[in-house]
C-alpha cells in the first residue's frame, strides 16, 4: 500500500525542522519514529502535502539524570528506554518501554512521537501521567515547558502548536518510599492494549500517603482515577483495601465497545489490572525488584 | 493521465547486504518495496502490511525493524540486511542451518523475517530462555502456527553459534 504522494524534507536541527514546518504550512507534518503515522499514511488516513522527518537530526536520542530528573530525548526509541539502566530508575518506564508493540516497533518508535501522537490507546501518556512529568517544546517563538496533564488536551490532540516539537520529556524521581507499575493488557504483541492501569504509590510502612492511578485506553484520554486514589491514601494497605480501591476504578473508566472487547469487559480488566499494578507498586515500594509486564490473552 | 516527469525523486545510498546501491526513489516507497523492486531481493516478504505481521522485518544498522512501515528515503546512509544477505559462500548462516534442521518453518512464508528476528535476539544474547525467545519474536506471525519448532530452531541456532 502506498501513501499519496508528499515532499520529503529532511530537518539538520530542530530548529530548522520548525522553521521547515512553518513555511511548508497546514499540509505539513513531523515524521518521528513513524510507527503510527506510517500506517496512517498507508490507509490514507492523514494525506500531508510535505513530511519533515525528525530521524536524521543528532543529538535528540539521549537519556540522562540531572536534578532529581531523567531527560529524554525526544527521539529516544522505546528499546534504548527498554535497554536503559538508567531508566529502570523509575520501574514504571522499564514496564511500558518494554511492553510497548514488538521488538521491531520498539527499535523505531520515539517516546516524542507517541507523546505528540496523543492516541488514546498509547502507552506512554497513560505510564507518565501518574509521574511528575513534564514536555519541553520548541516552536518559532522558543522553547516551552508544559505539565504533561496541560500537554495532552483530548484524543489525538496536544497543546502543540502546528510548527512545534517536543524536544525532551523530563520525569521527576520518585522519593525513597515511593514505588509503580505500568501494566497494559494485549490480545498479541503487536496490537494496542484492550485496557492500561499505572499505579504510584508512596508508603510509610504499610500506610499509603500517598498514590496516583491512571486508567488507559478506556476513554478520549489517559483518566485518573481519583476516587480509587482516595480509598488508598491514609490507609492501611492489605488485601481489603487493595481490593476496594480497584473496584473503586470501574466507574472512572469510560471505555467503548470494540473488536477488543465489550466495555462490560474491559471495566473487568480495568479492576484486574489495577489490582495487579497496585500489588506490584506496594512491593517496589518496599525496594523490592518486581518485573511488571504487560500481559498478554 | 499524471506526468510522470513530474513526480519527485530523492537519491539514496544504501548499503544492502554489503553491496551499495544508489537509486532515485519516490519519497513514499516503502523500504520494503525499494528491496524488492530496485534491488530485486524478493526474499523479504510483504504479509499484513500494516506493521503487525513481521514478514517484511530486515535488519537496519543490526536492528529489527519492519520494512513496510519505513520509507526507503529514511535508509539512506544505512546498513541492510535481508535474507539473502544471512548466507555466505554457499553456506547457510547457523541461523538458517537450524530452522531447517529443527523444522521451523511450514509454509515459509514468515520465515525470513522470523531469522532476521532471531538474528538481533542471538547477537544481543545468544542463550535465551523460553520467556526472551517468545518476547523476540512476538512481532512475527507464523500463521501455520508452527512455533514450538521455530523455539527449538532458534535454542539450536543458539548452540550453533557459541560453537561456530
Amino acid at each position: 500500500m502506498y501513501p499519496r504522494s508528499f515532499h520529503y524534507h529532511r530537518a539538520g536541527s530542530l530548529k530548522e525542522a520548525v522553521s521547515m514546518l512553518g513555511q511548508l504550512g497546514e499540509g505539513a507534518k513531523f515524521l518521528a519514529g513513524g510507527q503510527s503515522l506510517i500506517p496512517l499514511l498507508k490507509l490514507r488516513f492523514a494525506n500531508p502535502e510535505h513530511l519533515v522527518d525528525l530521524n536524521f537530526i543528532s543529538g535528540t536520542s539521549f537519556i540522562k539524570e540531572d536534578s532529581g530528573a531523567l531527560h529524554f530525548g525526544a527521539m529516544t526509541r522505546h528499546a534504548e528506554i527498554e535497554h536503559s539502566a538508567l531508566a529502570r530508575m523509575i520501574p514504571v518506564l522499564h514496564d511500558c518501554a518494554a511492553g510497548i508493540a514488538d521488538v521491531q516497533v520498539r527499535n523505531r518508535g520515539t517516546i516524542g512521537g507517541s507523546l505528540a501522537e496523543a492516541d488514546p490507546s498509547g502507552d506512554w501518556a497513560n505510564a507518565l501521567i501518574t509521574l511528575d512529568t513534564t514536555v519541553h517544546c520548541l516552536g518559532p517563538n522558543g522553547t516551552r515547558a508544559i505539565h504533561l496533564e496541560d500537554f495532552i488536551k483530548d484524543a489525538y490532540t496536544t497543546a502543540l502548536a502546528h510548527d512545534e516539537l517536543v524536544t525532551e520529556v523530563e520525569v521527576k524521581i520518585p522519593p525513597q518510599g515511593s514505588g509503580g507499575a505500568y501494566l497494559a493488557f494485549k490480545r498479541s504483541a503487536p496490537v494496542y492494549p484492550s485496557a492500561s492501569a499505572a499505579v504510584q504509590l508512596t508508603m510509610a510502612g504499610d500506610v499509603c500517603r500517598d498514590a496516583a492511578i491512571a486508567l488507559g485506553c478506556v476513554g478520549l484520554t489517559a483518566i485518573r482515577a481519583t476516587e480509587a486514589e482516595t480509598a488508598l491514601r491514609g490507609k492501611s494497605l492489605n488485601d481489603k483495601t487493595i481490593a476496594t480501591a480497584a473496584e473503586t476504578a470501574r466507574a472512572a473508566a469510560d471505555p467503548q465497545s470494540d473488536m477488543r472487547g465489550s466495555a462490560e469487559y474491559k471495566r473487568q480488566l480495568v479492576v484486574a489490572l489495577v489490582k495487579r499494578a497496585i500489588q506490584i507498586a506496594v512491593r517496589r515500594a518496599r525496594g523490592e525488584q518486581i518485573e511488571g509486564a504487560h500481559l498478554y490473552a | 493521465m499524471p506526468e510522470t516527469a513530474t513526480v519527485e525523486k530523492i537519491a539514496i545510498n544504501v548499503k544492502v547486504n554489503g553491496k551499495p546501491y544508489s537509486r532515485q526513489v519516490e519519497p513514499r516507497m516503502l523500504l520494503v518495496e525499494f528491496l524488492r523492486e530496485a534491488c530485486d531481493l524478493t526474499g523479504t516478504h510483504v504479509g499484513c502490511d500494516t506493521t503487525y505481521c513481521g514478514a517484511c522485518t530486515v535488519l537496519m544498522n543490526g536492528l529489527a525493524v519492519k520494512s513496510c512501515t519505513m520509507f526507503a528515503v529514511q535508509a539512506d546512509g544505512s546498513e541492510i540486511t535481508t535474507v539473502e544477505g544471512l548466507e555466505k559462500d554457499g553456506k547457510l548462516h547457523p541461523i538458517q542451518q537450524a530452522f531447517g534442521d529443527s523444522y521451523g518453518l511450514q509454509c515459509g512464508y514468515c520465515t525470513p523475517g522470523l531469522l532476521l528476528s532471531t538474528h538481533q535476539l542471538l547477537s544481543e544474547n545468544p542463550e535465551p530462555s523460553e520467556k526472551e525467545i517468545r518476547k523476540a519474536i512476538a512481532g512475527n506471525t507464523c500463521r501455520c502456527t508452527g512455533y514450538m519448532n521455530v523455539f527449538k530452531a532458534i535454542r539450536q541456532a543458539g548452540r550453533n553459534m557459541k560453537g561456530a
